[in-house]
């Protein structure tokens, strides 16, 4: 495949891995956090993990969409999607995601009529071809996937859609990496930076993690030879004592960010005061809602939504596996009460979750030899 | 002394993990979802947690495609299955071609020679008669180039609302080959795996028939009937031939799983061997979506001893269909039960069964 083959070449990919051994101290251990649930996935997927030194050690961070969804959430998703004549879509992921008592999947089991749609877009689609029924899009992600809710609202509100609506989930990155970085638990050397969030808002957003608190970031892209190259970046800082926001991913990402998603963004969304992250608590001025312009398009407005705080599973340690002060394998329910097939914590839902992804992949870690 | 305390710990975490995965999965939900139906993990749980146990059978303790009926001294083989594909018609095939293959390719699994089959049909009232006679053709079509004959039949209607125009049950009774001892626990270490042709193509080709996804590919069912190809494989490898699996719901991801489990042992597949059509792949790239666990309805997996994979890969070739076989694997020792990729990128993952439905009634 073109512009994909490339990424993945494994000669390539063995030079890179050279030249991380060869710059790693090797009495140092290094701790790299990549923030963003689609690192997290190439990591496991290509084994890149397999191709570094034993004292580089990734984190698995905070920036899985699905994952920080608190639960209370999701039961207010599954009320309007029990709402009779609502059509509910969302994300293919959001499926499985364990509510207080069901998934949206059991809920379509007992005759909610649950859609998953690729896009935002889709959604307004089936309103249209719906005109009877009220149409509700379950929006999540963080600034990678909220300017395509908000192009989706502009155009609804260009055309008059009034059977549709958004239950606006919809969250930012700097706010909850911020949150971490003043934890006092959490001991990282550097980080991986998200590619996909960097290409809406830009590079200059992350400048505070070198400058505030001394800690190297590389924007990275998704592919395993990005992801190595931006260990490489982050490694060379540390060897050399830098600390600043390196890009990687400079053939998609702008220094400033792309303008346009930024101003439809700013036109359609305003910022929560705050907002409940599964694991990491609230954190202010974290999320999106939307703006009094498109307070029409809101479900939360038109519906009467429960929004009742649900406290997380007393025995899941998603938030202490989000904030990188555990791994996955170290929580008390991982891989036995908690499975891929019957989650109890987010992080094992999404094949983007840290917990997942390790379940899935990652179980047999380098220094376990396979005769 | 703290990072090897929690090597001991990380590595009995998941030894405990693994005996859970060895075990019988049960069945728990309160309720059928779509992913009971999608040949992943819920389904697993539904035969083994429920039918199998309720019915007490030896036969269907095997957990093989097709179950084995002695009769004086006459080893046949008897399948059944449902279809449900939506849309009825796809790129490369349909419902009524996919009723006859699906089922005489159970058959071929076990080692057995197609011989009849019967058809039930369940019809959704409204639904055209030019449909349903299409459907009846090439029901006819596919029997005839399997070389077996429909030997019964029964008819049911159904209201307008139900069975989305057509559901489609037949059942298949093979005579077993005696070239062939086949079973999912034959396999050994050392074993090589061969995979028939490229994969993923069926599965694709429905999702993207659906239209719901705004995708445009040339992209065709791979729907056929594969007792050619078995037949020549038990003429080029005969007792060295392990098992036989059609990759199906679930993917080859999903056989190798149920295989790896039956049988106590690892399987290494070689991802850069697994042969993959570019527009399959990029379909997969596009949709987040792995095609070893994509749906095929014309492409099997084949355990042969390393002594026969020459002959036996050189057979496959020749088979109609067959051109892109390959060898992908091989059958190891550790750790029992599992299936690991060594990536094309140079790493090494688990792959699992599948879990949840990307894609529902494909066939």
């Amino acid at each position: 495949m073109r512009f994909v083959d490339e990424f993945r070449d494994a000669e390539l990919g063995r030079a890179l891995a050279e030249e991380i051994h060869a710059t790693v101290e090797p009495e140092r251990h290094y701790k790299i956090m990549e923030v963003c649930g689609g690192h997290t996935h190439a990591i496991y997927k290509y084994g890149v993990d397999d191709l570094l030194p034993s004292n580089v050690e990734f984190v698995h961070g905070p920036g899985c969409p699905v994952c920080v969804i608190p639960m209370g959430r999701v039961d207010d998703g599954i009320a309007l999607a029990h709402e009779p004549g609502v059509i509910f879509t969302c994300f293919g992921d959001m499926l499985r995601v364990p509510g207080s008592t069901e998934t949206l999947l059991d809920a379509k089991a007992q005759g909610a009529d649950v859609r998953i749609v690729y896009s935002p877009l889709d959604a307004l689609r089936i309103a249209k071809e719906n005109p009877d029924r009220e149409i509700v899009f379950f929006a999540i992600g963080f600034e990678t996937t909220a300017p395509s809710t908000a192009l989706t609202l502009r155009r609804a509100k260009a055309e008059g859609a009034r059977n549709f609506s958004v239950i606006c989930s919809h969250v930012t990155i700097v706010p909850p990496l911020r949150a971490l970085l003043e934890s006092p638990e959490v001991r990282l050397d550097g980080f991986i930076g998200p590619g996909h969030v960097a290409t809406v808002i830009g590079a200059r957003p992350f400048q505070f993690i070198p400058e505030q608190y001394g800690k190297p970031l590389a924007i990275s892209g998704f592919e395993p030879l990005d992801v190595l190259q931006s260990v490489l970046m982050v490694l060379r800082q540390l060897v050399e004592a830098r600390a600043e926001v390196e890009n990687q991913y400079a053939r998609v990402v702008p220094w400033e960010g792309n303008p346009r998603a930024l101003e439809i963004m700013d036109e359609v969304f305003t910022l929560r005061d705050r907002f409940e992250w599964r694991g990491l608590g609230f954190i202010s001025e974290s999320a999106l809602r939307l703006s009094d312009d498109y307070a029409e398009w809101d479900a939360e407005e038109r519906f009467a939504v429960p929004d009742v705080r649900v406290a997380d599973p007393k025995a899941c340690q998603c938030g202490e596996v989000l904030r990188g002060v555990i791994k996955p394998w170290e929580c008390k329910v991982f891989g036995t009460a908690c499975t891929p097939e019957r989650p109890i914590g987010t992080c094992m839902v999404s094949s983007e979750g840290a917990c997942a992804a390790y379940y899935n992949y990652g179980r047999f870690a380098r220094e376990r030899e396979v005769l | 002394m703290a990072e090897l305390l929690s090597g001991d710990r990380e590595s009995k975490i998941l030894g405990i993990i693994e005996t859970a995965r060895a075990k019988r999965a049960k069945f728990r939900d309160a309720h059928i979802t779509m992913s009971h139906g999608a040949g992943g993990k819920a389904t697993s749980s539904l035969i083994e947690g429920l039918f199998v146990p309720a019915f007490a059978s030896a036969t269907l303790e095997a957990l093989g495609d097709a179950g084995a009926v002695h009769l004086d001294g006459l080893e046949l083989a008897l399948t059944t299955d449902s279809f449900v594909v939506k849309p009825l018609r796809f790129p490369g095939g349909s419902i009524g071609e996919l009723a006859v293959n699906g089922t005489v390719n159970d058959l071929a699994m076990a080692g057995a020679r197609p011989l009849a089959l019967t058809l039930s049909l369940v019809l959704e009232e409204g639904l055209p008669a030019e449909t349903l006679r299409a459907e009846v053709e090439a029901i006819a079509a596919a029997a005839c180039e399997a070389g077996v004959q429909i030997v019964a039949g029964d008819t049911k209607v159904v209201e307008r609302g139900h069975a989305d125009g057509m559901y489609i049950c037949t059942t298949g009774l093979g005579q077993r080959d005696p070239r062939a001892s086949l079973a999912p626990d034959r396999l050994r270490p050392g074993d090589r795996v061969l995979l028939s042709g490229s994969i993923g193509e069926h599965g694709t080709a429905i999702m993207l028939a659906r239209g719901e996804l705004g995708l445009d590919a040339d992209i065709e069912s791979d729907t056929r009937c594969l007792w050619p190809a078995v037949d020549g494989l038990l003429d080029a490898a005969g007792p060295g031939l392990r098992c036989l699996r059609d990759a199906t719901r679930g993917g080859v991801a999903s056989v190798l799983n149920e295989l790896a489990r039956a049988s106590g042992v690892a399987i290494v597949v070689r991802e850069a061997a697994v042969p993959v059509a570019p527009a399959v792949a990029g379909a997969a790239e596009i949709l987040g979506i792995d095609p070893m666990y994509v749906a095929n309805e014309g492409k099997f997996v084949a355990f042969v001893a390393p002594e026969q994979a020459d002959a036996a890969l050189a057979a496959l070739r020749a088979a109609p269909g067959g051109e892109d076989a390959a060898e992908i694997g091989e059958v190891r020792t550790e750790p029992p039960a599992m299936v690991l990729v060594e990536t094309a990128f140079g790493g090494r993952r688990v792959m699992d069964q599948l879990v949840g439905d990307p894609l529902p009634r494909i066939c």
